[in-house]
């Protein structure tokens, strides 16, 4: 598919970082904040972010194909995936804008609006900053006039098994050498693996690993690898440290397994991001986020989270027409 | 010495999170703790704790000999405390114990009749998997353990909501 049509200028004489257009919205990056413009019913609009928030939140959308249902970089600008296509909006879930009609929600075929993020964040991350990584992991080279790049940090690729890493053929279990160190926030975290004794011939179904050992050794934050599969039920573990850099909305229920530590979860109506409740969940503790909240996690200390996800893809629909409960479970 | 501490939870020592509502109903969050509940279940009693439509999290209290089981789909497990052993068998006839669209566990009325596949023994934070068609049985002589599993919901699943979640 075709996606030449990205529109970007050249660079900046004052600051080297390119601008960006995707249909009416218009982005433009200097010293220290993202700017998004729009024009609505004549007027024109701008929001800006500080770069940092706004690279990490699109590292995110980037890396996760714009994710289950709507990705929300702050309180005003977003996406909504609809799988193959995807909502880019400003202001259309946040209760003011949207009442005072101020908002701006366009549609753009995946590979065109992929190709213009991946782009603008290529263009605006700095050789020196990680938007994956942690703020103690990584430096404040966001700031000030465009200064190299960093392709090795934003071109990772999420981890995805087949069935169960480090079974034979299927994703490698992490060591040192293909760049996974223990995390520095996990170096009490035990290494010991399962004992394994397998009949001849059994090798490609007998198998288990230490799953905190291997989250130990994630080199992201807030980027979920897959490590079970049963039919559409996806255990994605990730782990966790400052802030969850977007608002995640999400287009059907997710649950959260705290396996460690403790994040607390900011829960807001996804519709017009009114606060709802926080959600403070420890380890041991498993919770349901409703199909109609959108969330926001904190961990104090980097911690190691199961996110469940249901792959269905015929859920977004069921959820929108109200034929299913927003919340999973009546009891 | 690392200046990080790693906070884990077991049966024993665990600290259950709360939620604080400003506009909602608590009960929309399903939250539990899998430890409190693993305190308050029978032996291997397959609890759920997470459902997202027909798939489940079931937490099981390891402490003794499980039943023998089957499943005609894959499921997994983790161990969140104690040291539990897992014995799978290849089932001669698996499909004459699950047909292939049965979903969840299926519990043998008897001993399972096919191969040893292998044994393994899961401590804190080990995953294994249950593949598709074998039979399995949990087993842990020492102090009590606990499993999450990743299945679908069937016939063994036991829902106890109201008990179980805050509210
Ligand atoms: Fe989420």
């Amino acid at each position: 598919m075709s996606v030449t049509n990205i529109i970007s200028s050249t660079p900046s004489i004052e600051n080297g970082y390119c601008s960006f257009e995707l249909g009416s919205f218009s982005f433009h990056r200097d010293e220290y904040f993202a700017h998004i413009s729009w024009v609505v019913n004549g007027r024109g609009m701008s929001h800006t972010i500080s770069a940092d928030v706004f690279l990490r939140a699109l590292m995110r959308d980037v890396a996760w194909g714009f994710f289950y249902g709507r990705v929300n970089f702050d309180n005003v600008f977003g996406t909504t995936n609809h799988y193959g296509q995807v909502d880019m909006f400003a202001g259309s879930y946040n209760g003011d804008l949207k009442a005072k009609n101020l908002d701006l929600l366009e549609t753009f075929d995946t590979p065109l609006i992929m190709a213009t993020f991946k782009t603008m964040l290529d263009d605006w991350t700095n050789e020196s900053f990680d938007p994956f990584a942690a703020p103690d992991e990584t430096t404040q080279g966001w700031i000030g006039k465009k200064s190299g790049s960093n392709l090795a940090a934003i071109n990772r690729e999420r981890q995805v098994c087949q069935r169960q890493p480090g079974l034979p053929g299927d994703v490698a279990l992490r060591v040192d050498e293909d760049g996974y160190p223990q995390n520095r926030a996990f170096a009490d975290v035990s290494e010991d693996e399962p004992e394994v004794y397998i009949e001849p011939g059994f090798e490609s179904e007998v198998g288990a690993f230490n799953l905190f050992a291997f989250l130990s050794r994630s080199n992201v934050t807030w980027n979920p690898s897959i490590t079970s599969i049963c039919k559409e039920s996806l255990f994605c573990p990730t782990t966790e440290e400052y802030i969850l850099p977007i608002a995640h909305g999400n287009d059907r229920c997710e649950w959260f397994f705290q396996m460690s530590d403790q994040i607390d979860w900011k829960v807001e109506n996804d519709e017009t991001g009114q606060p709802r409740a926080k959600v403070v969940m420890k380890a041991g503790d498993i919770a349901a986020m409703p199909a109609d909240c959108r969330h926001t996690g904190y961990s104090p200390k980097r911690s190691m989270l199961l996110v469940w996800e249901n792959a269905n893809p015929e859920l977004p629909k069921l959820y929108a027409d109200g034929k299913l409960p927003v919340n999973p479970i009546q009891f | 010495m690392s200046e990080f501490k790693t906070v884990f939870g077991s049966l024993e020592n665990y600290e259950k999170g709360h939620i604080e509502i400003i506009d909602d109903d608590p009960k929309a969050y399903a939250f539990s703790n899998i430890f409190e509940v693993a305190n308050q279940s029978a032996p291997y009693e397959k609890v759920v704790v997470g459902k997202n439509l027909k798939y489940v999290i079931e937490t099981l209290r390891a402490e003794g000999d499980s039943d023998w089981y089957t499943c005609a789909h894959d499921e997994f497990v983790v161990c969140m405390d104690g040291e539990i052993e897992v014995h799978l068998v290849k089932l001669n006839n698996s499909a004459s114990y699950t047909p292939e669209n049965k979903e969840g566990s299926v519990k043998l009325e008897s001993d399972p009749e096919g191969p040893k596949m292998g044994r393994i023994i899961l401590r804190h934070g080990h995953q294994a998997l249950l593949p598709k068609g074998s039979a399995y049985r949990f087993s842990n002589r020492k102090k009590p353990g606990v499993l999450i599993m990743q299945t679908i919901c069937g016939d063994h699943s036991v829902e106890k909501w109201a008990e179980i979640c805050y509210s």
